[in-house]
């Protein structure tokens, strides 16, 4: 539990003031190549804040996601992750893909893929330390990853994968987390031990961006982002979610 | 006792009286171990399909090499790095999908490469030398070769272990880690083809894909991690190359097409025998019900 809790300030440079943004952007357009997905997003995102992006698939909540990760340039307007271009802090920002590829072929334990969080850490040389082995053990235990760590990723159903590379994201001790669709494939208590996750890293202040398609992410979130190919609205989920904007969203109305 | 082991003779006294056959099984050994370490990788990431593409890419640079009297293997690696680039223009470039694209880009480079060596009657023999290789005529300077290519290629697996697995797993995984994915891309691309160039003249362009993908294939099948994977893949190249020579001398077969069929037939008799196990494993799996949707 100390690896959990350890202060996050241990990484922060000590001249960012505090009320610096961790995520900014202005007028940002997002998309691939040429082609703009969404266009014209202004958010700001503090320590500690957990903001949700909702939208339909094709929306553009995985591209500004991508764009926040930095494997994405942006299109135009600004973006800055920690005060600096996206993708230039891989130490201090985790990005979980959408629906990572699970090959059938790939003999990679749970274990070696949590263990994976640490590379950024230890770049291409440094071996692995007992605190690193420590980091990656207590990982697997948030997630419950540790019930099937020596189980190839291939034995595993889409449910453990997704618990395993939630360990991995949490393995790398990042200070900006960003999560597409973490919850996609899960069953109730896994959805739940996803919820507590988030929960304690942002009580640790970390900030977490989360793209979903599921209103009940949102429930706990600071802000709301709802998306259809352009921002429908962005607020307090009490504001943000309408019923006029949901359905402006989805086509319907969810019930929540 | 010495009956018993006279019984045996044909499996050692060919190596033991032949030189050539000694040199051919070094050789060999040092293939399979260099196609075992880039294989793997291969495997992994789903490359095969551009290691075909590299391996026949070659030929036309060997054929105009020899055709200018310069050693094939200038002209190999030459056309390695023509091939490398058609496949970053094609994969980046063309609207189509990328196994169309360089599907034809290597029957192309191919027919080239048959284009020029039958321009020239003295070519004849050469075509045959370039696709199977030469395995019973192995020197000692084409071991020292072997040597070198064996240190290259462990040297780059051992710096880009970390990002090769991770870009294996999910590109994105690694570049959000910090290692550039177009760099270390290269690195494999360029990794594989040190591999062929330095792997065709004992085995031939057509056949050293199969030491590349199936004793790794097979690795891949029995173990679950990718050191394991690697080892075994050595382990199963370096039997098919034993095997394959036996094979060939008893039955007085082609020697480098017998190597790459044992490897093959190996990596079908253990996906069968594990067909069982892995049927097993996902029958096992109780999470159904978590896809909700």
């Amino acid at each position: 539990m100390v690896i959990e809790n350890y202060p996050i300030s241990t990484s922060t440079p000590t001249d960012m003031s505090p009320s610096a943004p961790t995520i900014s952007a202005t007028h940002l357009d997002v998309g691939h190549g040429v082609h703009s997905v969404v266009r014209d997003i202004s958010l700001q995102v503090h320590a500690g804040e957990l903001v949700v992006l909702i939208g339909t698939n094709g929306s553009g909540k995985s591209t500004l996601l991508k764009t926040m990760a930095g494997m994405l340039p942006p299109l135009h307007g600004e973006i800055a992750v920690l005060e600096r271009r996206p993708g230039s802090a891989p130490r201090r920002v985790a990005y979980l893909p959408q629906h990572p590829v699970s090959s059938h072929t790939l003999p990679l334990r749970a274990r070696d893929i949590v263990a994976m969080g640490r590379y950024a850490h230890l770049g291409l040389f440094r071996r692995a330390t007992g605190t690193d082995r420590s980091i990656v053990r207590e990982a697997m235990k948030r997630t419950g990853a540790v019930e099937f760590e020596n189980q190839p990723l291939r034995e595993l159903s889409g449910g453990q994968q997704q618990r395993t590379h939630l360990a991995q994201v949490l393995a790398r001790q990042a200070e900006v987390l960003l999560l597409d669709e973490p919850t996609a494939g899960l069953d109730l208590s896994g959805k739940r031990a996803v919820a507590d996750v988030i929960a304690s890293e942002r009580a640790r202040g970390v900030t977490v961006v989360l793209a979903t398609h599921d209103l009940h992410d949102a429930e706990s979130a600071t802000a709301v982002m709802l998306l259809a190919q352009r921002v429908v609205a962005y607020g307090p989920p009490a504001q943000a979610l309408s019923d006029a904007n949901v359905r402006e969203c989805f086509g319907f109305t969810q019930p929540h | 006792m010495t009956t018993s082991l006279a019984l045996l003779n044909p499996l050692w006294e060919p190596f033991s009286r032949n030189e050539f056959l000694r040199n051919a099984l070094l050789g060999s050994t040092l293939v399979a171990i260099i196609c075992a370490i880039a294989g793997t990788y291969v495997v992994l990431r789903g490359l095969s399909f551009i290691g075909d593409a590299l391996a026949h890419g070659v030929i036309p640079g060997i054929a105009i090499a020899l055709l200018f009297g310069v050693p094939g293997v200038v002209g190999a690696a030459l056309g390695a790095l023509v091939m490398m680039g058609g496949v970053s223009l094609v994969t980046s470039r063309v609207r189509l999908s990328s196994d169309t694209a360089i599907g034809l880009l290597f029957v192309g480079m191919l027919s080239l490469g048959v284009i020029i060596t039958s321009r020239s009657t003295s070519f004849v023999g050469d075509i045959t030398r370039i696709l199977f290789g030469e395995l019973l005529g192995v020197s000692s300077t084409d071991l020292a070769w072997q040597v070198v290519v064996l240190a290259v290629v462990a040297a780059i697996a051992v710096v880009a272990h970390r990002p090769f697995v991770l870009m294996s797993l999910d590109d994105g995984l690694a570049r959000t880690s910090g290692f550039s994915v177009r760099f270390f891309h290269s690195l494999m691309l360029t990794m594989v083809a040190v591999a062929v160039v330095g792997s065709f003249q004992l085995v031939g362009t057509l056949l050293v894909l199969g030491l590349l993908i199936a004793p790794a294939a097979t690795g891949a099948l029995l173990t679950r991690r990718v050191s394991t994977m690697m080892l075994t893949a050595a382990g199963f190249g370096v039997l098919s190359s034993y095997l394959g020579l036996l094979t060939s001398y008893h039955f007085d077969v082609a020697a480098g097409a017998s190597i790459v069929f044992t490897s093959v037939y190996l990596f079908v008799l253990v996906a069968i025998l594990t067909i069982p196990r892995r049927l097993r494993g996902h029958r096992e799996l109780p999470h159904q019900h978590e896809h909700t949707h």
